[in-house]
């Protein structure tokens, strides 16, 4: 257990190093499908935080109960109720988003950040780690969604959380709000990441020599 | 022999109660969550209902809806929305209608003429359907092809132009949940028919 890393490290690690969209490719399906606008975006992020770290605490605190076979059943029970809880609030408060999201929000059950922090992190360390863990997971999480979001919404529509930035003059590149422009979008970031990465690890090289 | 069933029954449980145990807290809570949160998502669904009456009945003035809660032949009561013109003219019905689709339960809101003889509209309230396939029959594309349509007869669906005036064409790569549609179309206006057209010489007297 040494070799586990710290809370610290787990909160830093999930925004940036770690992160579930540009590192890990992990939650693509709500990172092409609901980032064509800020808002179900941001909303889509606060759904999952809260499923990710509710699911985390769970898990953390009976990871000295689970059977190593019956783990994932665990898990996945464990996910479902948490998203159910949040499709329900949606529906309740924010209505309109709610009809917006779609199937959106209970695929949340399927996205695999959710089982594979609660496999990696909350299932073998303390609570306290499991909620930075979530914590800075989810913040990655919403960091890449935001990326992505900000770049179609304000490309495809000349807006930002539907507020004018480009001005009435801007035609709206229709294709950025529609799937080709998530891919494109995510491509061009993904491909971004990359490259700063690999910039920043040759650097690091040179300084090491 | 019966020593061994026992045995594997007592490790059954042994392996699984954490399971069973989680099982029933999670039930409890969605239990709570529903019982809290039910009637606010009830409220916002009749909220849109009332919104989206005047496109689904021509003419209808939003104000001048009386809601009825009816038997259909099945015994099971059932809310619909009787929709007046503001000079108190009675206009048609909504009915709302559900039933499963390809991925979870699909509501409509049906819309009829006064004399329950033609659908004049269709809004899907509630679906979870695929996205980018049964999802589309939300749009204004799919919805269109019920207006209009014979509500005295079943409508049919099929795969090719249709030749008949109740015949709706299927979205392609959706079958099943257009199939759903259609069916519980069908099945909520047949389940209505005869205890709508009982109410239909009444007066007007909105409750909103």
């Amino acid at each position: 257990m040494q070799d586990q890393p710290t809370a610290l490290e787990r909160f830093i690690n999930g925004i940036l190093p770690e992160n579930p969209v540009y590192r890990q490719l992990l939650g693509m399906c709500p990172t092409l499908a609901v980032t064509n606008g800020m808002e179900p975006a941001m909303t889509m992020a606060g759904a999952t935080a809260f499923v990710l770290i509710s699911a985390n605490i769970i898990v953390s605190l009976i990871r000295g109960l689970l059977k190593p076979h019956l783990r994932i059943l665990v898990f996945t029970l464990t996910i479902a109720t948490f998203v159910t809880i949040t499709d329900r609030f949606l529906a309740a408060y924010m209505y309109e988003m709610s009809k917006q999201l779609g199937p959106y929000v209970p695929l949340i059950i399927v996205n695999c950040l959710i089982i594979s922090r609660a496999e990696i992190c909350a299932s073998k360390q303390s609570l306290g780690v499991a909620v930075a863990d979530g914590v800075g997971m989810s913040l990655g999480f919403a960091l890449a969604l935001a990326s992505i979001a900000t770049v179609r919404e304000i490309l495809g529509s000349g807006t930002w959380f539907s507020l004018p930035v480009l001005g009435s003059g801007w035609p709206g590149w229709g294709i950025m709000v529609l799937p080709p422009g998530a891919f494109l979008t995510l491509g061009l970031l993904l491909g971004g990441a990359e490259w700063f990465g690999a910039r920043r690890a040759r650097r690091a090289l040179t300084v090491g020599k | 022999m019966v020593m061994a069933d026992q045995a594997q029954k007592t490790s059954y449980i042994g392996q699984a109660w954490l399971v069973i145990l989680l099982a029933l807290c999670f039930g409890t809570a969605l239990a709570f969550v529903h019982t809290t949160l039910g009637p606010r998502i009830a409220e916002n669904k009749r909220n849109e209902t009332y919104s989206v009456i005047p496109v689904l009945v021509p003419g209808a003035d939003r104000d001048m809806i009386e809601e009825l809660i009816v038997q259909g032949r099945g015994g099971r009561d059932v809310r619909v929305y009787k929709a007046f013109s503001a000079d108190s003219i009675h206009q048609g019905w909504v009915i709302p209608a559900e039933g499963q689709g390809f991925a979870d339960r699909i509501e409509l809101l049906i819309g009829q003429d006064a004399g329950l003889s033609t659908i004049t509209g269709m809004y899907v309230l509630a679906q979870k359907e695929t996205p980018g396939l049964g999802d589309d029959i939300r749009g204004e594309e799919f919805r269109d092809l019920f207006r209009g349509k014979p509500a005295d007869r079943p409508l049919v669906l099929v795969k090719t132009v249709p030749r008949q005036e109740n015949e709706i064409r299927a979205l392609t790569g959706a079958t099943i949940s257009s199939e759903s549609v259609t069916d519980i179309i069908n099945s909520a206006i047949e389940n209505l028919r005869d205890v709508l057209r009982a109410h239909s010489g009444r007066g007007p007297t909105p409750q909103r």
